[in-house]
């Protein structure tokens, strides 16, 4: 079920070019990009769906380092509680480089749970959770040892982060959230949430004794088709929608608007961030995949944001999202050239962020601050984007046709 | 101002912020609950002070309750009797009666449940299981470990079979014959086209417009009025204040005029325990803790079926799967519960008795199996897996499964002529289709795709695991809103209405089934307005 063949074969006025073809888009994955991006000509019109450097945001190290300069940043400028705000990243240290920071960090808290990310793989794969040095002392050894081999592979870049040892649970279950957020450009920041996204479960109950179970504790797909319980006609998600009506049932709206509002704050920091470092050509746009967590005092943290989320579907109803979110996407990229640019929804997309905070369509009521700003995300909310799409593309061809 | 139009002789007002209320007064038969019972010393050792007279004693006690919240209570437990339990009828009828007037009803239920027993005991006879045997200790522990797990365990159920499932029952009903009604032979435009031959009353559109005034198009509704179109300033926003100041009051009565119109996300689980009259009292903690005891000591065959029936319904269905382990909590203390019992007092079914090794026919080694005298077919967990959605304390959910259970899910899938029974329901349901769709249902019919074929299962689930859970939501809090089940089959009904189009091009069942299978997207308010009050009639 291959989503983004689709939707590009499908959508009207493309063709499909082979190989050394001229072509106006390229959704092209990250390692081509790295080998030809640098001495690829584009025209103007040209677009690509990456950002050069985009590890800055989606590798592990890169974005804990740029967080944490931009967290500095914020505290000169801006003072000590709008630095906290972008204490939504757990405690990470990049191994082996800060190797004697970490150690100082686990010695102040004995007893505590902390995961091993490589920090470039995906799916889950390479990750292990460790209560005492002793399990890294042996890793480390390993790593060590490899350096002195003549054929060497090059050594993985982990990451030892603080592991989330209260989530949120559903059912017993532990769970995190995929969101998605499309970028069009970095300076300005223009960034748009989608609604839709999904709830993403572990097969099996939660618990801190048995941490080699990688079932238990990692909830990416990919990792719990593998698990003895899964059955596939099960599944393992959840739309949002459902989610934010589950929560809303539980613990009342207003609770639910704080959580979503943080996650919103998330999204931008996280962005604003890397904003300087990422070279924002005219060319590229990205649509991310965020990974956030929530714990039982339903703080959201962010676990990663992905480059390149999965677009394989799992199920008929994921095959619908991923389509959608396809197709709103290249909407909004627009090579059709249809929007005006002032648009603040396109399909499932809101406009997030436009150098600045952005409020919501005239009429509706701005949500009471709460310390953050940005009002016109809906994530997790009613996604009629037919309508939506049926509605702007009409307007937008009357207003087309009284000005020529 | 909302009126209830239903009329009941001596009604007494009470005026409400806009909620009109009538209360029966003419009722004579009140059982009485717990609820007095406990109020009646408190009332008395509020006496002991010495400021009470014996002159105004009448009026001090009435004082004391209201101020102390009691009359509330006492209003409530009331209410609650009044809504579950049957108007009295001729003081010389026999309790069967009180089950089901009528004879061959009750026969046919008879005959039913001996087949069903029949089928449980000849499964356990094949796989040499007992019925019920008192675990070992050793397993005694290791359920309690994993109590809050059980979805975990994966013990070999491929032996067992669930004791039936709708589809077997809808051929029972479709058999369903009166004795004393003569079809005669000749056809015309009165025969009923539809599988149900036999001659109950029910309602059509405009009784039902009458009955079901609230769901009009001129009263707001949360399911269609709540949409993003509308601002909230129309309507939702009153209505979620309303909904405040009734579950301030805990008036069981206004929030049952009140849900008509449905409830707001963040206040329904609140308001559908005041309307079933569930209080978390620390007794009810400790009786659900008993009935986890009986789980844990005890091992019954009907466990196995429960079991099965999880794995099969609700750990499949993609957004109850999470909640599988709830499920095993409350089906399986919902077995042991002999205070389910009470309700065969208004049920046609009887529960199945079984004899003591050795004492067959002896009645005083008889018991009720299992326990809770109800028998789990395919498909019942799914009456549990959307009230997970609400509560998260077990006892509460159970509570609140148990009182809809007692109530409202008994009706569907025992035969009884009562107008929320699911006979009257696949009644309605033709009876709409022919009256009002005569040229899909007759097309239907003919390419044989009898409607009530696809839809019996619906109805028998109270359409759980077929509508979005929202949508689901909203429709349950009408059955609680208008006491009945009749919207089962009306919302049966607006669904063909809804796909007529469609189905008027396929050419067999098959096809029909395929046009009818994904309900998931469906607007139930929407659906149910406009075949109520936007069809011509």
């Amino acid at each position: 079920m291959n989503t983004l063949m689709d939707v590009l074969r499908n959508r009207p006025g493309w063709v499909e070019v082979k190989d050394e073809g001229e072509w106006d888009f390229y959704w092209c994955d990250v390692s081509w990009l790295r080998e030809n991006f640098d001495h690829t000509y584009m025209d103007d019109h040209v677009r690509i769906s990456h950002f050069r450097n985009h590890y800055e945001l989606t590798h592990k190290n890169y974005m804990v380092k740029n967080l944490k300069r931009f967290r500095r940043q914020l505290e000169r400028e801006a003072g000590k509680l709008e630095a906290a705000k972008c204490d939504f990243f757990p405690k990470t240290f990049e191994m082996p480089c800060e190797y004697h920071l970490f150690v100082e960090e686990f010695r102040k808290h004995p007893g505590i749970t902390w995961i091993m990310k490589p920090v470039a793989r995906s799916q889950g794969k390479g990750i292990f959770l460790f209560r005492r040095l002793k399990d890294i002392m042996d890793w480390r050894k390993d790593t060590r040892s490899s350096d002195d081999q003549k054929d060497e592979l090059p050594v993985e870049n982990y990451v030892a982060q603080r592991y989330i040892e209260n989530p949120y649970l559903i059912g017993g279950r532990k769970f995190d959230l995929r969101v998605y957020v499309l970028v069009t450009s970095y300076l300005p920041l223009r960034a748009w949430l989608y609604r839709d996204g999904f709830t993403r479960f572990s097969n099996t109950r939660f618990t801190l004794s048995s941490i080699d179970d990688q079932y238990v504790h990692l909830t990416n797909v990919a990792v719990q088709k593998t698990s003895p319980d899964y059955h596939p006609k099960k599944g393992c998600k959840w739309m949002l929608q459902r989610f934010r009506q589950y929560l809303a049932s539980k613990h009342g709206p207003q609770v639910v608007e704080a959580l979503f509002s943080d996650m919103d704050n998330i999204f931008i920091k996280s962005l604003q961030s890397v904003q300087k470092v990422i070279i924002s050509d005219k060319h590229c746009f990205e649509l991310y995949g965020y990974d956030i967590l929530i714990d039982q005092d339903l703080k959201p943290w962010l676990l990663e944001v992905n480059a390149s989320p999965s677009l394989t579907a799992s199920s008929p109803e994921d095959y619908e999202l991923k389509t959608c979110l396809l197709e709103d996407t290249l909407h909004v990229v627009d090579m059709e050239a249809r929007l005006t640019g002032k648009e603040k929804r396109v399909g499932g997309f809101d406009l997030m962020w436009n150098d600045g905070p952005v409020s919501r369509e005239e009429g509706a009521p701005d949500l009471p601050g709460m310390g953050n700003f940005v009002t016109n995300t809906h994530l997790g909310c009613v996604n009629d984007r037919k309508n939506q799409l049926q509605q702007l593309f009409h307007s937008l061809q009357t207003q087309k046709k009284a000005s020529s | 101002m909302l009126e209830r139009a239903n009329t009941n002789a001596g009604a007494l007002h009470g005026c409400y912020g806009g909620l009109l209320l009538r209360y029966p007064t003419d009722h004579p038969v009140i059982p009485w609950g717990s609820t007095t019972v406990l109020c009646l010393p408190l009332a008395v050792a509020s006496l002991q002070k010495p400021e009470i007279r014996l002159e105004s004693l009448k009026e001090d006690i009435k004082e004391f309750f209201k101020i102390s919240g009691w009359e509330k209570k006492l209003q409530n437990a009331v209410y609650s009797e009044l809504n579950v339990y049957p108007l009295p009828s001729h003081p010389a009828a026999p309790p069967e009666h009180l089950k089901e007037p009528l004879v061959y009803m009750r026969k046919a239920q008879g005959s039913w449940e001996k087949r069903i027993l029949k089928s449980l005991n000849s499964m356990c006879t094949e796989l040499s299981i007992p019925l019920a045997r008192k675990r070992p200790v050793g397993q005694q522990k290791e359920l309690l470990n994993k109590w809050n797990e059980m979805g975990t365990d994966e013990p070999d159920l491929s032996l067992f079979r669930p004791v039936y499932a709708p589809k077997d029952f809808l051929e029972v009903l479709i058999n369903l014959r009166n004795p004393n009604y003569e079809n005669g032979d000749s056809l015309s435009f009165r025969t009923h086209l539809g599988l149900i031959q036999v001659p109950l009353k029910v309602k059509d559109i405009p009784d039902l417009k009458e009955c079901f005034i609230e769901l009009g198009l001129n009263t707001g509704q949360l399911g269609i009025d709540d949409s993003t179109q509308v601002p909230p300033e129309l309507f939702e926003n009153e209505h979620v204040r309303i909904g405040q100041k009734v579950l301030a009051e805990q008036d069981s009565a206004a929030a049952q005029q009140y849900i008509r119109q449905g409830s707001p996300t963040a206040l329904r689980a609140e308001l559908w325990a005041l309307i079933l009259n569930i209080s978390s009292q620390p007794e009810d903690i400790l009786y659900y803790e008993q009935l986890k005891a009986n789980v844990i000591q005890h091992d019954l065959l009907v466990d196995s079926l429960i079991y099965k029936d999880v794995k099969l319904t609700a750990s499949n269905d993609d957004y109850y799967f999470v909640f599988e382990d709830y499920l095993y909590q409350v089906l399986l203390c919902f077995s042991r519960d002999t205070s389910v019992l009470g309700h065969f007092a208004y049920n046609s079914a009887s529960p199945p008795k079984s004899y003591i090794r050795g004492k067959l026919g002896l009645e005083e080694y008889a018991v009720f199996y299992p326990p809770n005298g109800v028998i789990p077919f395919h498909g019942f967990s799914m009456y549990v897996a959307p009230l997970c959605f609400l509560y998260h304390e077990p006892y509460k959910l159970y509570q609140t499964f148990r009182e809809m259970y007692v109530r409202f899910f008994f009706r569907l899938h025992s035969i009884s002529s009562h107008p929320s029974g699911i006979v009257s329901l696949c009644l309605l349901f033709e009876t709409l289709l022919q009256t009002y769709l005569p040229q899909l249902f007759y097309h239907l019919r003919e390419i044989g795709a009898q409607p009530l074929r696809i839809s019996f299962k619906w109805m028998v689930r109270a359409f759980s695991g077929y509508l979005a859970t929202d949508q689901l939501l909203l429709l349950w809090d009408r059955i609680l809103g208008y006491n009945s089940l009749e919207i089962l089959a009306v919302l049966a009904a607006a669904v063909f209405a809804f796909r007529a189009v469609n189905l008027m091009e396929v050419t067999s069942l098959a096809a029909a089934e395929a046009v009818l299978a994904d309900l998931s997207t469906l607007k139930v308010m929407p659906l149910l307005q406009i075949f109520l009050f936007a069809t011509i009639t």
